[in-house]
């Protein structure tokens, strides 16, 4: 125990250094926009939803940004029975854990731990890699288990690589960007556009309440205004005898 | 009315504590901005208990359902997101109220002879309230509730001879696990509020037993009228409740901005990390406290190894915490206030408040080398503030502090 | 402190002002505690409509479904016992059932349902809350020669008929509820929503 608390109070400094990493691009997250948390929700359930649950999620909560209860039990609703159910998944947990090397996460809250730019970034950083299981890796998540499963719109990106000389004099390789080897079935604006749909989706299912959040603040401190001002006056007229 | 008011005094003394403590309870007509910050406390713990027990209807202390359980509350409880909110918020407020408070209480003496009591009994309550805060922080079962617990709970293994015996029986298992949430869990919502509680009501009959200290530092009490009111002294109410009206209003604007729009505060109130279920295989990239405990855990990171234990680290970050209630003996000065005090003292304070926010901004950032030696030397300027105080308060060159409260 | 110069109306009325704002305050500050009492989003999922496709029941046979976490039974009645159903008005409390909330407006008939072969009913004693048992068998040797089928509250000896009609001298003040429910269709009937909600 002694050697795990050294280890802990040790370990800051080297995991740091090593996540310095990659830019990340800006996801164009609003959760008013309706269509889009709309268009998302369709592209999450059509290709996340496969290995991905969202286990605490309802299916009848996307009635939040204006679809009907019967809308979503025709055309969401594949992996469950009743729209009061939460997003699971068929795929065993065992299963997935030997196909992938470790069970694909759970997505509900995945922007709020990972923050929406990097999943924006990661859903667009894809790109080949033969040595890799799956012939996929990430530029912002190294060797990550997880194959490109939109490769079919967005096409295959290859890296190019720079060569940068460190302080030592050691050169290293270095992923400069990527490049659309074979074109998919989208532009790649397009495709861009279909993430940040889908990354604007997920940043609404980390947190539903967040527009009902706002709403409610911006009453709550108007309230809260008018009620300094009447504390206001009334602190004044009873310190008149004081001063 | 009156009628009934005179039964209930017949046999409880309501007009009577109405008038120990409210109306005819003078406080002195000086008090500033510092002065809020006692009762907006006591509102502030209010809000967390009455947050927490509605929280605690739905919230379940088990290793498997608690992370699920939290965001149930965030999703299918009606405005769960909002009580929530509420209670993680007022976390953090409590202990920047707090440590304002604490504040107000080092540049006004309000800790020296005679109100060394209500001082000792505000340190317990701030070490009670650091407990407090720690065992809740393990409840929402995140990455971060969960590696910041196995942290500090191994401070306790570096006690020499019986720490490991003693971590262990912490937890109750030999890692943290289910056995650790559900005592916390109980500890959090029922053993510690209660000895909260128990300790503001004494830090308030301390309190209301001497009287207010004040930002002249002046005793009130020395001089009164012919019918023994003091002459700078006014009822607490009308005139202190009104204008903590206002104080709380302010506050509570400050309040619902950061809970209707930014509960995470930028991940300082409610870490990223913590929304990822706790993994006891692997740990989150990098663990640094709550904000409110970073100021120790740099003192902690400061102290090298001293053969091969890190026991004297644990040791100098307990002795940084315990030293406050050693303050009312430290101070030779023979004034209160900063306001006639002399300019060493004002260096002194200026230092450690540099080291004390210093501390807490290192010790959320990772510990590099350079960091590391900041840090040293930042624990030396805390610690030397304490120790050095008798001989530089001594020696001051102080003004004359005046017969009545100034404006 | 001069106490000649005080407004004591204008005291009055910020003193009114500020506890009338306060109070708003401390009333808004209640009600999203109050609410989150309320049955969370789970609770209502799982208290969702339940479909029942009826050519699993029977003639004469009765079926229980859960639905709000309470027993609802679904009864084929046979010809024989909706003719008997009628027999014996004058020994029940409420025959025409009269007391509102028992059952929806579409159920205020003698059969007590939509369809008068098929029985709707919560399975829940309207005297303290058991569940009665199922007697179908006419003129049973405990319950006398003129039982004509129903229910028996084993707790307290309430009795109801096939029309969940409580019996006079019965302990329970009123018939067993009947939950709001429509037909979809022919053989599928859900329960929990009303014939004229969409």
């Amino acid at each position: 125990m002694k050697k795990l608390l050294f280890l802990l109070l040790a370990l800051p400094t080297a995991v740091w250094a090593a996540g310095a990493s990659v830019p990340l691009d800006r996801a164009p997250v609003n959760p008013h926009n309706q269509e889009s948390l709309q268009r998302g929700a369709s592209v999450f359930v059509n290709y996340c939803l496969s290995c991905h649950a969202a286990g605490y999620m309802r299916y009848n909560r996307m009635q939040d940004f204006g679809l009907s209860e019967a809308l979503i039990k025709e055309n969401l609703l594949f992996a469950a029975d009743k729209p009061g159910e939460t997003m699971q998944v068929s795929m065993r947990a065992k299963d997935a854990k030997e196909w992938f090397g470790v069970a694909p996460p759970d997505l509900s809250v995945i922007t709020r731990s990972r923050g929406a730019d990097w999943v924006y970034t990661y859903l667009r950083g894809f790109y080949r890699d033969n040595s890799r299981p799956m012939g996929w890796n990430n530029k912002v998540f190294d060797n990550v288990g997880m194959p490109h499963v939109l490769h079919d719109l967005q096409g295959q990106m290859v890296p190019v690589y720079r060569v940068e000389k460190s302080a030592d004099g050691v050169e290293h390789k270095m992923l400069d960007r990527l490049e659309l080897a074979r074109p998919g079935s989208m532009t790649l604006a397009e495709y861009d556009a279909l993430v940040g749909d889908l990354v604007n989706y997920l940043a609404w299912m980390g947190e539903p309440a967040k527009s009902q959040r706002m709403h409610i603040g911006v009453a709550v401190l108007l309230f809260l205004g008018l009620f300094y001002v009447v504390a206001f006056y009334l602190k004044k007229e009873y310190w008149k005898d004081v001063h | 009315m009156e009628k009934l008011l005179n039964w209930v005094d017949e046999r409880f003394p309501l007009t009577a504590s109405y008038k120990a403590h409210l109306s005819e309870y003078f406080a002195p007509k000086n008090f500033n901005f510092w002065y809020f910050f006692g009762s907006l406390a006591l509102l502030v713990l209010v809000i967390q208990i009455v947050s927490g027990i509605f929280l605690t209807m739905h919230y379940k202390p088990d290793a498997a359902l608690a992370f699920a359980s939290v965001e149930y509350i965030m999703r299918d409880v009606d405005y769960g997101w909002l009580v929530r909110y509420i209670h993680s918020t007022g976390a953090s407020m409590f202990f920047v109220v707090v440590y304002l408070h604490m504040f107000r209480g080092l540049i006004y003496g309000s800790y020296r002879q005679p109100r060394e009591l209500i001082w000792i009994f505000g340190v317990i309550i701030y070490l009670v309230l650091m407990a407090e805060a720690f065992m809740g922080y393990l409840l929402p079962w995140g990455q971060m509730s969960y590696w910041g617990a196995q942290v500090i709970i191994n401070l306790f293994a570096a006690v020499p001879v019986i720490g490991e015996d003693l971590s262990i029986w912490i937890r109750g298992d030999y890692v943290v696990g289910d056995a650790t949430l559900n005592r916390f869990f109980a500890l959090h919502v029922i053993a510690l509020p209660l000895v909260l509680l128990g300790l503001v009501v004494a830090h308030l009959v301390a309190l209301h037993e001497v009287g207010s200290n004040n930002p002249d530092g002046v005793e009130i009490k020395k001089l009164k009228d012919e019918h023994g009111k003091p002459l700078d002294g006014i009822p607490f109410h009308p005139y202190y409740t009104v204008k903590d009206i206002l104080g709380v209003v302010v506050f509570l604007m400050v309040f619902a901005a950061i809970v209707f729009f930014a509960p995470e505060m930028g991940g300082y109130f409610l870490e990223y990390n913590n929304f990822i279920p706790a993994d006891p295989l692997k740990t989150p990239e990098h663990i640094a406290p709550v904000w409110y405990f970073t100021p120790y855990y740099a003192i902690l990171r400061a102290v090298p190894p001293i053969l091969g234990s890190q026991f004297p680290g644990v040791a100098l970050m307990g002795v940084a915490v315990l030293i406050f209630f050693l303050l009312p003996w430290l101070d030779k000065s023979p004034v209160k206030s900063i306001r006639y005090r002399g300019p060493k003292f004002k260096i002194a304070l200026t230092l450690f408040v540099i080291a004390f926010i210093g501390l807490g901004i290192l010790g959320i950032l990772p510990a590099t080398e350079l960091y590391t030696w900041i840090s040293r030397v930042l624990s030396v300027v805390y610690f030397a503030f304490f120790l050095l105080m008798p001989w530089y308060t001594r020696n001051d060159s102080v003004k004359p502090v005046p017969e009545r409260v100034t404006k | 402190m001069s106490e000649t110069s005080v407004d004591v109306s204008k005291r009055r009325f910020l003193v009114t002002m500020s506890s009338a704002v306060g109070g708003v305050a401390a009333l808004g500050a209640t009600v999203p505690f109050v609410l989150s009492m309320n049955p969370s989003a789970r609770a209502k999922a799982a208290g969702a409509p339940v479909e029942v496709d009826l050519s699993k029941v029977e003639p004469g046979m009765l079926l229980a479904v859960e639905w709000r976490g309470q027993p609802v039974w679904v009864v084929q009645r046979t010809p024989e016992m909706l003719e008997l159903l009628g027999k014996h008005d004058d020994k029940l409390t409420d025959a025409a059932s009269d007391s509102s909330g028992q059952q929806p407006e579409y159920c205020k008939n003698p059969t007590r349902s939509i369809k008068p072969e098929y029985l709707i009913v919560v399975g829940i004693c309207t005297h303290l809350g058991c569940s009665p048992t199922f007697r179908k068998e006419i003129g049973a040797a405990d319950l006398g020669a003129d039982w004509a089928g129903g229910w028996f509250c084993p707790c307290h000896g309430s009795r109801f008929d096939l029309a969940g009609r409580v019996f006079n001298g019965s302990p329970a003040p009123t018939n067993l509820v009947i939950p709001p429910h429509k037909y979809l269709s022919e053989s599928k009937v859900l329960i929990g929503e009303d014939q004229g909600a969409a």
